[in-house]
């Protein structure tokens, strides 16, 4: 067959193609367990970080079973649910028996739906919690982020904010993960005197000497997109159709 | 970013049998990114720690191997209209395969490679050498020539990243070897080795220094 034929060119194209997919497609499903098993771990990890525990070198596994405690809420009354499964916030955006409808003008984070009920996370010493880990979940620019917002006890105070999946530009939006940036949260104020919802990531830089910033977080330069999406997303979890009645009633309680 | 003087010189590469020149040239002669000027892109972005730099470098030696190796193996079956996809095909599934092996194996560091790894695709040695070798030279040696110019670039991106891991966060592959100053050490760390431009400067300089050691390799 010469080589320059139409024949012989499609049957190469064809034979090259095919053997490729096989290669890729059996790498991808050979390997498939273990890479779950990473973003597993990778999840747990994200949940001791926002927690304020030391997670370099130690087993994840133990770690978390040691220092974490989790439970179920009903996201629209605020109360405890009594179920005991856990619900994660990923597999809950997309399993339609696990959320209801967000109507657009409530849907601040670009999620489009809400989970009826969501794992939440403590991190105990004694009897007493120390820190409140939340699920959050936003559209930034090009993917959704996935993270967790981590409270003090008194449910005022900013801990901590990681995200652990996301597919913003490496260098741009991708800074969110950029442990300076990260650093910043720790100590912010969510909420001011009278209850209402301050805490926002702004463009540009926090001006130090005015009394807004203790609210207020500097955005990342060249990524306003995403800037704005991390903001959505605390207006979102943090407001009334996130997780305000639950911080409502917790904070009611005691 | 194709003009390079060894880009030329190994297509013509006339005697097949000397497998010692194939497989050593490219690391020190005719080093990809400091003789042939390929490659420079990801030398930049990946060389801030040595862990990235060393998972980046087998990655690319891996691509480049198997890339020569398929390529050269079913070169006579390539019709010229389609070659060039033929060869992306190839390099881009191969590319993805060791994405995969990253993800799975080592995914502390794919967090930190990101679209790097992806962007093998594009790394202009593995087209560069598919294009002027692989098509024209019998396949063990093809890898070879794959091997040893994966390892040319893994070279100098190692001595980049050694630099610039040193110099800049006092660490290699994560170990302190100069204690900082903020962990009442005495290193102050210079924070521009931590930004691409440093790769530039320091490539800058092997290349000077490869120059001045051997003049031949100066361009008219």
């Amino acid at each position: 067959m010469q080589n320059e034929s139409t024949k012989k060119t499609i049957v190469v194209a064809l034979a090259v193609c095919l053997v490729c997919s096989v290669l890729v497609s059996a790498t991808a499903i050979g390997l498939k367990a273990r890479q779950q098993e990473n973003q597993r771990l990778e999840k747990l990890r994200n949940i001791l970080i926002a927690g304020g525990i030391e997670t370099a070198g130690g087993d994840v596994d133990a770690l978390y079973r040691e220092k974490i405690e989790s439970m179920q809420i009903d996201l629209a009354k605020g109360t405890v649910s009594a179920s005991m499964e856990n619900v994660d916030l990923k597999v809950a955006l997309k399993k339609a028996v696990l959320h209801e409808a967000l109507s657009p003008e409530k849907d601040l984070a670009g999620i489009r739906v809400r989970p009826r009920t969501l794992s939440i996370y403590s991190v105990r010493e004694g009897d007493a919690v120390t820190r409140w880990i939340l699920p959050i979940a936003g559209k930034g620019l090009w993917s959704t982020m996935y993270g967790f917002i981590a409270l003090d006890a008194d449910l005022k105070t900013v801990r901590g904010l990681t995200f652990y999946e996301h597919g913003e530009t490496p260098g741009l939006g991708g800074e969110i993960d950029n442990p300076q940036w990260k650093a910043q949260w720790n100590g912010k104020m969510v909420f001011d005197e009278a209850g209402s919802l301050k805490l926002q990531v702004i463009k540009g830089k926090v001006d130090l000497s005015s009394p807004q910033s203790k609210y207020q977080i500097d955005g990342l330069s060249g990524s306003t997109l995403t800037t704005r999406g991390v903001d959505m997303t605390i207006q979102f979890w943090l407001g009334s159709n996130g997780y305000g009645p639950w911080l409502d009633k917790k904070r009611g309680d005691g | 970013m194709v003009t390079g003087r060894g880009w030329i010189k190994n297509a013509e590469m006339a005697n097949p049998m000397k497998k010692f020149t194939v497989l050593f040239g490219p690391i020190f002669k005719e080093n990809p990114i400091t003789a042939q000027i390929l490659g420079v892109c990801s030398a930049l972005a990946v060389t801030s720690k040595l862990e990235t730099a060393i998972v980046m470098s087998l990655a690319v030696t891996f691509v480049l191997a198997f890339s020569n190796l398929s390529i050269s193996a079913i070169r006579k079956h390539i019709p010229g209209s389609i070659r060039i996809i033929v060869e992306m095909t190839i390099i881009a599934s191969l590319v993805i395969i060791a994405d995969q092996l990253i993800k799975a194996f080592a995914y502390d560091v794919s967090k930190q490679l990101s679209v790097y790894v992806g962007l093998i695709i594009t790394n202009c040695i593995i087209m560069g050498r598919a294009e002027a070798y692989a098509l024209k030279n019998p396949p063990i040696q093809s890898m070879l020539d794959g091997i040893g110019n994966g390892l040319g670039y893994s070279l100098i991106l190692v001595i980049v990243a050694f630099f610039r891991e040193l110099i800049g966060s006092g660490t290699l592959l994560g170990h302190t070897i100069l204690p900082l100053y903020t962990d009442s050490g005495w290193y102050i760390p210079n924070g521009l080795f931590l930004l691409p431009p440093s790769a530039f400067f320091i490539i800058g300089l092997i290349i000077w220094a490869i120059r001045t050691w051997r003049p031949e390799e100066n361009e008219e």
